[in-house]
């Protein structure tokens, strides 16, 4: 069992992001579950999805407290929300930020970054912050639980259409390749 | 969200069928699709507003012929399916909290009136405290009204379940209105795989349709629907009385129907559900708790665990709530020593659960004392998580060697 958590603002899309990362799980054969928070969510508030992935049928349908890997597709948030709470030691983040490593908060448990300008590709790419589908690119990079290709097939079966679809499909790979990815070395305690 | 088809390569069903990914409210959705419905009312209500949502949406794409009335308010929604299922329509809505609330009256109606309406209750818990999420409170307020009430596990069994109501509510033994329960939050938007039926299998499953055969707005064949009974002279207390115990037979004969229309579908379709009672891990228990709804995956997987770890426990789970299906869980009783059960929502009268009241004029039934203790959790969108279940295992297990607690365990209380 794989288990992410991906952290949002209402309006950026990380509810659709873990639905079409789960379409394209199931693309590679697996099984895959996703689930929103819940709530009034408004746009800007800080908002959680959940998804689960695994060789064999998913039976738990609840929320995840320890998951594998954190997606945060905006870059503010962790000022205001603990987004590395119960996150497995040794675990992964993939983070939307224009900052360099050293400047990214981490948490002890982090083993693995992944780190990705999407806003300002975004604004490139759409002319608006909407980070969702290149940080699932980003995803994609970091952690090699989906590929590049299932994305995008799960993207073209999605309800994008012409130049919606088009625009995503060069969200997502520019996500996948402007990503850089860092292994979090732990110094021993003394 | 995601309804593009890909081939089963491994499909164990006898029928073709393709994979989807969508949320358990689609499922609902697309499942209305294939039962062919002639009528649909809706209003909207989180969580069940993406529901009524896809229906209309398959309408407005042409991917169902059905009439939508989108009515102002809950009770208009299920007077117009009243009009609609007396004139011989296959009729269908969804609603959930406060708008079953406001429907309740033509909601007694229906059951009274023997008319087979499938309604999905995306359950939601009670007012007040304000609350938007999950908690089986409103579907269990309304457990008392001669409708039948199915709970589902999976986003599959929702799609599946969804289906089978309408065999099930429109069988000449039966007909009585059929709800199908899908937890609000977890089930009606989780996300997941689900087989999706072929369109000419679920026809031949449903076989012509024959709604108005006992009552109809027929001008061919007049007669009064619904009239004045009742009071204490005349023919009025015979009467009543037959309506009475011709619900109660029907409720009775439904756990009959259920059996078999859930069998037929194992055979066409390839998937098996419990119809009634389900049985997880319960041979070779000594103790057992019990679950209903969505929670019960995470239940499993703690079962597991559990057995893993060397405890003697299992798990009992109701699909059917309503009819109450006493003897098939009387056979699950009868296995074991101790349990405990967990509900979605409050009995305020019995300060337990709801599920747990029942269960325990079941287990008087069996003649043999059983210690059990009863537990509340998930309400209003909590979760109940595979620990939360090591908690109701550990607690349960106590009962066999020492004083059943006569207060319910509040799961969440501390979250």
């Amino acid at each position: 069992m794989y288990e992410v958590r991906f952290h949002g603002r209402g309006g950026q899309g990380a509810v659709t992001a873990a639905a079409m990362l789960a379409a394209a799980l199931l693309e590679e054969g697996k099984y895959a579950v996703s689930i929103p928070s819940f709530g009034f969510e408004r746009r800007g508030a800080p908002v959680v999805s959940f998804l689960r992935c695994s060789d064999r049928e998913i039976r738990q349908l609840t929320n995840i407290y320890t998951p594998d890997c954190l997606i945060c597709v905006d870059p503010s948030l962790a000022r205001s929300v603990d987004i590395f709470s119960g996150l497995k030691p040794g675990g992964t983040l993939v983070q939307a930020t224009h900052k360099p490593l050293a400047e990214v908060a981490l948490a002890d448990a982090v083993g693995v970054v992944g780190l990705c300008d999407a806003i300002g590709i975004a604004l490139e790419v759409f002319k608006r912050p909407i980070t969702n589908t290149l940080m699932l690119g980003a995803f994609a990079r970091t952690t090699g639980v989906v590929s590049l290709e299932a994305l995008k097939r799960s993207l073209a079966d999605s309800d994008f259409r012409d130049a919606g679809l088009a625009q995503n499909l060069t969200a997502l790979e520019r996500g996948y390749n402007e990503t850089t990815v860092y292994t979090i070395e732990r110094r021993v305690a003394a | 969200m995601n309804t593009a088809a890909l081939d089963v390569p491994d499909q164990a069903g006898p029928a073709k069928q393709k994979v989807i990914l969508c949320e358990g409210n689609e499922a609902a959705a697309l499942a209305v699709a294939l039962a062919r419905p002639d009528m649909v009312a809706v209003y909207p209500i989180t969580p069940q507003s993406s529901l009524v949502e896809h229906v209309a949406k398959l309408i407005a794409d042409g991917r169902m012929d059905a009439d939508i009335v989108d009515a102002e308010g809950e009770h208009s929604v299920l007077s117009v399916l009243q009009g609609g299922a007396l004139a011989g329509a296959r009729t269908y809505t969804a609603t959930c909290g406060p708008g079953l609330a406001f429907m309740f009256e033509p909601y007694f109606r229906t059951s009274g009136m023997r008319l087979p309406i499938v309604m999905s209750i995306v359950t939601r818990d009670g007012i007040t405290p304000q609350s938007v999420w999950g908690g089986h409170q409103d579907a269990m307020t309304v457990r008392e009204v001669g409708w039948v009430q199915l709970y589902c596990e999976t986003v599959q069994e929702v799609l599946d379940t969804t289906v089978m109501a309408f065999k099930i509510a429109e069988h000449h033994d039966v007909m009585l209105p059929v709800n199908v329960c899908l937890d609000g939050n977890y089930l009606s938007y989780g996300t997941s795989r689900v087989e999706l039926p072929d369109q000419a299998e679920v026809d031949a499953f449903l076989g012509v349709k024959n709604v108005n055969w006992h009552v109809a707005l027929d001008p061919l064949r007049p007669m009064a629907v619904d009239p004045l009974t009742g009071g204490s002279g005349g023919k009025g207390p015979a009467t009543f009385v037959r309506y009475r115990k011709g619900q109660c037979r029907g409720m009775q004969n439904s756990l009959r129907v259920i059996e078999e229309v859930h069998e037929e579908w194992a055979q066409r379709f390839g998937r098996r559900f419990a119809p009634l009672v389900e049985e997880y891990r319960l041979d070779g228990a000594d103790y057992a708790i019990m679950t209903l709804g969505s929670m019960s995956g995470a239940a499993k997987d703690a079962i597991d665990e559990a057995r893993d770890a060397g405890k003697r426990v299992g798990l009992i789970k109701l699909k059917t709530f309503s009819p109450f299906p006493v003897e098939a869980l009387l056979k699950s009783l009868a296995k074991i020593q101790a349990l405990g059960v967990v509900d979605r929502s409050v009995g305020f009268r019995w300060n337990c659960g709801p599920m747990y009241q029942e269960t325990m004029g079941a287990l008087y039934r069996l003649g043999r004392h059983v210690p059990s203790m009863s537990f509340i959790g998930g309400l209003a969108g909590a979760d109940i998580t595979v620990g939360h279940f090591h908690r109701v295992i550990e607690a349960t297990e106590k009962l066999l060697s020492g004083p059943a607690p006569t207060e319910p365990v509040w799961l969440n209380e501390r979250d």
